[in-house]
């Protein structure tokens, strides 16, 4: 159960659907460092992919591939079977691939509704008239919260007056709205507290649920095992493990995603 | 998703956008909730509101201890001052707001006047033509800042000061070497002068009251400003990228294209300043315009545009210009020694920063 060979099981097995992402042995390198060797994923409609490692394991590296900020250097990259190299963010959005960042999700001093329709703003009139439909977008924006079940009171108000788990939300419901295929989270509950936490899973889990692929990148097994259903472990820029839902216990994600023995060794150490 | 949002975050609304600052939620989103506002509540969440009361506190001062200032051609003057640094600071504040500075507009306006002078003069062609090239440079120096921002990523406080410089010198050096002077030559007695000079420095008598068509330029802008600010893409883009550039850019907003525009549009209200500054005087001092480049800053800022970005408006940086205007002309007709203006100015860019922050800070408890 390590070292990929299960991955390569999951695709020999790949008779079922056509992945809608999927990076086969993709590396990438920033000079003479490596940071990501070998790394495969799959990301299928209406599942979740996460991505567990410790800090420094290569997720943003990842991330950044997938989102189009940086191109890899080896490997192949496939969006629904076909081999691409994105130039740009704005590609992969064109592409359908949403990244939700953890920070930057939101520019905080902008008001929830010209954030939720930034950079794909609706428009009106003609000529010099063009003009963006503000009466729209608010009501849009307040009805494709609703409909992700987020409630809130006034669109009017600037994002950055909203907890951390609510522009998290917001921000997942704008990819789901803007028709993503696929919606890369980056550590969406790193810096939320329980209760948050559990509010952006269920919206994750209903942007799984309204047909997307996800992938939740996130230094927490317990999070991951409540929503995942595949599983890839980096550790230090390759892949330690891939799992799939089935006969996986939480135990064993927990497990290695402390360091396995490594964990061992330490409460030894540690241990009177 | 029901809990209270958490106060202490950043200012307020980006936009001042009618019904930005909402009263009862907007339609379509009533939501019983959402505690009716009270128009003062809604009034302090607006970026211009502190400019606008020192421009009322200012404009009451003056009539009380100035007899003259409340005269139709006192006043006049006063608008057509102000307009000269509205006219600039207006574009200035859109730059502001999308978190850039710009230290070259200063002697930008006099290279914009230079360059329309001395083509003219030089090529002795219409003077429309030198206008027309002059309008082809300014840009041009204006697409220069803006490309070299997005190209070396160093912060615009540096390209800026370093185009301000060349432009200095160049100013300096080109007009000495064509000219012969520091001054540009005469070019009044040339073909389209006059037709220009009804364009960008004549002056209107609407019901008995002079009023320089600086001013109606100045209110043409405020509108445009407006206009693409709040209700265009472009304008959701310039909040964007002044108030979180790296999001803007993950949502496939055009970041480079952005500030580029913003630093033409910069260029563009320059070469307006210019033409003005070349038709309503004649020649060109080409050492002129250094220093008016932190004039038009203070002006948006007293509007009430943050430093970092991401927060202002234009109207709020016009107010901030009639503020600098009242201000330079109040002193004379209260008859005071017109040396004390800077010192006057620098207490009151102090006092209206000061006032903006409590306001917001107001306005987010309030709200």
């Amino acid at each position: 159960m390590s070292d990929g060979s299960d991955e390569k099981a999951g695709a020999a097995g790949d008779d079922r659907a056509q992945p809608l992402v999927e990076l086969a042995e993709v590396s990438k390198f920033y000079g003479n460092i490596r940071a990501l060797q070998d790394v495969s994923l799959q990301v299928h409609t209406g599942e979740i992919t996460c991505v567990l490692g410790d800090n420094g394991a290569g997720k943003s590296t990842l991330i950044k591939i997938v989102s189009g900020l940086h191109q890899h250097d080896a490997g192949a990259f496939r969006i629904q079977g076909e081999d691409v190299r994105l130039g740009s963010p704005r590609e992969a959005l064109d592409r359908g691939i949403a990244t939700v960042y953890q920070d930057l999700a939101v520019v905080p001093l902008m008001p929830v509704w010209r954030n939720f329709f930034l950079g794909s703003e609706p428009v009106k009139g003609r000529g010099p008239l063009r003009r963006m439909d503000v009466d729209e977008m608010r009501r849009t924006t307040h009805s494709a919260l609703l409909r992700m079940g987020i409630d809130l009171r006034d669109v009017d108000q600037p994002i950055g007056t909203l907890s951390g788990g609510e522009r998290q939300s917001v921000a997942i419901a704008r990819a789901v709205h803007f028709g993503a295929k696929v919606l890369v989270l980056d550590e969406p509950t790193a810096a939320l507290g329980v209760k948050q936490s559990g509010v952006v899973l269920k919206y994750v889990a209903a942007a799984r649920d309204a047909g997307l692929g996800v992938v939740l990148i996130t230094h927490n097994p317990h999070h991951a095992y409540l929503v995942g259903d595949r599983f890839v472990l980096l550790k230090r820029g390759s892949m330690a493990a891939a799992y799939e839902k089935s006969g996986l216990e939480l135990e064993e994600l927990v497990r290695q995603m402390a360091g396995g023995s490594e964990l061992e060794e330490l409460s030894h150490e540690l241990g009177r | 998703m029901t809990a209270a949002a958490p106060a202490g975050s950043p200012a307020g609304p980006s936009g001042s956008a009618p019904g930005d600052g909402g009263g009862p939620a907007p339609d379509g989103s009533a939501d019983e909730r959402l505690v009716h506002r009270s128009l003062p509540a809604r009034l302090m969440r607006r970026p211009e509101l502190g400019a606008v009361v020192g421009a009322i506190a200012l404009f009451v001062f003056f009539s009380l201890v100035a007899d003259s200032f409340l005269r139709a051609s006192s006043l006049s003057t006063v608008l057509y001052f102000s307009s000269t640094i509205g006219i600039m600071a207006v574009p200035v504040a859109l730059l502001m707001i999308g978190g850039e500075f710009d230290l070259s507009t200063g002697v930008m306006v006099t290279s914009s006047a230079l360059v329309s002078s001395m083509f003219s003069y030089q090529m002795t062609a219409n003077t429309w033509v030198g206008v027309g090239v002059s309008l082809l440079v300014t840009l041009a120096i204006g697409f220069f800042n803006g490309f070299m921002l997005t190209r070396t990523k160093l912060p615009s406080f540096i390209i800026t000061l370093g185009t301000f410089l060349m432009l200095t010198g160049l100013n300096l050096g080109m007009t000495k070497l064509i000219s012969g002077t520091v001054t540009t030559k005469s070019i009044s007695d040339m073909e389209g002068f006059d037709s220009a000079r009804a364009v960008f420095a004549s002056t209107l008598t609407l019901g008995g009251v002079d009023v320089q068509i600086t001013v109606v330029w100045w209110l043409a802008l405020i509108v445009l400003a407006t206009w693409i600010l709040l209700r265009t893409r472009a304008g959701n883009w310039i909040f964007a990228v002044g108030g979180g550039v790296d999001a803007a850019r993950a949502v496939g907003v055009p970041v480079g294209r952005t500030k580029i525009g913003l630093y033409m549009g910069v260029a563009l209200a320059a070469w307006i300043s210019g033409q003005h500054l070349l038709f309503n005087y004649d020649t060109v001092q080409s050492g002129e315009g250094v220093g008016n480049e932190l004039i038009y800053i203070a002006a948006a800022v007293i509007g009430g545009c943050l430093l970092t970005g991401g927060y202002g408006s234009a109207v709020g940086a016009a107010v901030g210009a009639f503020i600098f205007g009242m201000a330079n002309k109040g002193i004379v007709y209260a008859q005071w020694n017109p040396d004390w203006f800077k010192f006057f100015l620098g207490a009151m860019l102090l006092l209206a920063t000061l006032l903006n922050a409590w306001i917001r800070k107001r306005a987010e408890v309030t709200r």
